[in-house]
């Protein structure tokens, strides 16, 4: 075995240079793609992840159908050039997980009961992977929720916090991710208040995992504040255009 | 308490107003918080917050006028694709000016596949997919024009404030113009021409949808297109 890598510098710097509570470098664009009712961008350092939503629409197959709400369908996948490694474009087990859980974290956030005996679909696809794909993709497939028209009661922002050299940082990348002690992915409704996914790996006592958690809050408010500012980009544009034109 | 300027964008989840207010369109209340639902411009209008929405898919609502295309046809209704997440069913005692004979009728010899009608949603709710009926002077197979599609929501801009919109546009084209709630427009026009300026007035009106004095704009605009063409 190979020693360890050192993920944490003698100033405090970890890997790409960041201090232990910054987010990576983050590029939020929305309405990218003409064909779907809603969809969004997100560079997050050298994760690139494209989500689309198409819906309310017919159910398909049929029998699917819910009498009295919408059907969320959620699909998570990696392109296979997404990694060094090619990666086969199968779902694999860890993809079918993650598309549940990004689901079920996107779920109390929709007004399901809004749109019955239809379907809402979300896609996420990871175009280039480096850590925090779970999180990013949640962030992206809101904004495309939001883009297509969906009422929700509050975005839906995801962080993740986590341990690599016994600190605790913020976002991790793949690195820290695979070298740290922990990681810790969280999906907050800011507005509410309300956390809609808590994963851990690896371990925390209950004093680091508080601190963690509060961290990654943290870092989802900061998300959110770039978030709003995608959602609303494409029309204040038109708006200031307009005006000069008056002008 | 207001937390915002009227007219200004918001988006989901955003505290809009606090207090003994009533939640419009678009909003939730919770408590005395009232929130954003969707993204849209918030409206501050007496004790009523609402945010007009700046896209959605159309949900009939019984008593809307929409224009649809006949996908499939039963023993005894058509099925009508109207731009919504629900499909439409037009029942051939809803379209016939005579009582309808499964064993006589042929129902193609009416509507055909791909044909395009103009109707009334008479029925509508959570549990059963919307029906419509043609039978009123005016509505029924749509057979010259030219079709837009432009999103449901801003329908009621194109419309505008008791229908200035929709008349100015009427007046300064020469066109005839049928909104269908669904966001299906058909437009039919003395010459091309004329066409094809009120169709790139409601391109313009969709663009700008949430910016301040488009009629006016609007109206200069096909003035100026009018002036170029000639």
């Amino acid at each position: 075995m190979n020693e360890k890598i050192k993920l944490i510098d003698e100033n405090g710097l970890r890997v790409d240079g960041r201090r232990t509570n910054e987010l990576r470098p983050i590029k939020i664009e929305v309405d990218v793609l003409s064909n779907a009712d809603g969809s969004a961008y997100i560079e997050q350092g050298k994760s690139k992840i494209l989500a689309a939503v198409y819906g309310p629409r017919e159910v398909h197959p049929r029998h699917l159908a819910l009498p009295d709400r919408a059907l969320l369908r959620c699909r998570y996948h990696m392109a296979p050039f997404s990694v060094e490694e090619r990666k086969s474009p199968a779902p694999s087990r860890r993809e079918i997980e993650l598309s549940k859980v990004i689901r079920q974290a996107l779920e109390p956030a929709i007004f399901l009961e809004k749109f019955p005996r239809t379907s809402i679909d979300v896609f996420i696809e990871v175009l280039q992977a480096d850590g925090g794909t779970r999180c990013a993709g949640t962030t992206a497939a809101a904004l495309a929720l939001a883009d297509a028209g969906i009422p929700m009661r509050d975005l839906v922002v995801a962080c993740a916090a986590g341990k690599v050299d016994g600190v605790l940082v913020l976002d991790l990348n793949d690195l820290e991710d695979k070298e740290g002690e922990a990681d810790l992915p969280v999906a907050y409704m800011p507005n509410l208040g309300a956390i809609s996914l808590l994963q851990m790996d690896g371990s925390l006592t209950i004093d680091e995992f508080k601190q963690a958690l509060e961290l990654a809050i943290e870092g989802c408010k900061q998300i959110y504040k770039m978030q709003k500012e995608a959602l609303k980009a494409k029309y204040l544009a038109i708006k200031e255009e307009v005006n000069s034109c008056l002008q | 308490m207001f937390y915002f300027e009227n007219r200004q964008i918001v988006t989901p989840g955003d505290l809009l107003a606090e207090g003994n207010y009533v939640a419009g369109n678009n909003t939730y209340k919770e408590g005395v918080k009232i929130y954003a639902s969707r993204l849209g411009l918030v409206e501050y209008e007496g004790r009523t917050v609402q945010v007009v929405a700046l896209n959605s898919v159309y949900i009939p609502s019984v008593g809307d006028q929409v224009i649809g295309k006949i996908e499939d046809i039963n023993i005894n209704a058509w099925i009508v694709n109207i731009n919504s997440p629900y499909k439409a069913l037009l029942r051939a005692n809803d379209a016939l000016n005579k009582p309808f004979r499964q064993q006589k009728d042929d129902l193609t010899r009416f509507l055909d596949v791909g044909d395009l009608i103009l109707a009334k949603v008479i029925a509508f709710d959570r549990t059963i997919d919307p029906i419509l009926s043609i039978r009123e002077p005016g509505f029924g197979k749509i057979t010259q024009g030219q079709i837009v599609k432009v999103s449901p929501a801003k329908i009621p801009r194109i419309i505008g404030r008791k229908a200035s919109m929709i008349n100015m546009l009427k007046r300064e084209t020469e066109c005839k113009i049928t909104v269908g709630q669904n966001g299906v427009i058909l437009i039919s026009g003395p010459s091309p021409e004329n066409e094809r300026l009120a169709i790139l007035a409601i391109e313009k009106i969709e663009q700008e949808a949430h910016t301040s004095g488009l009629t006016d704009r609007i109206a200069e605009m096909i003035r100026r297109e009018k002036g170029a063409g000639q």
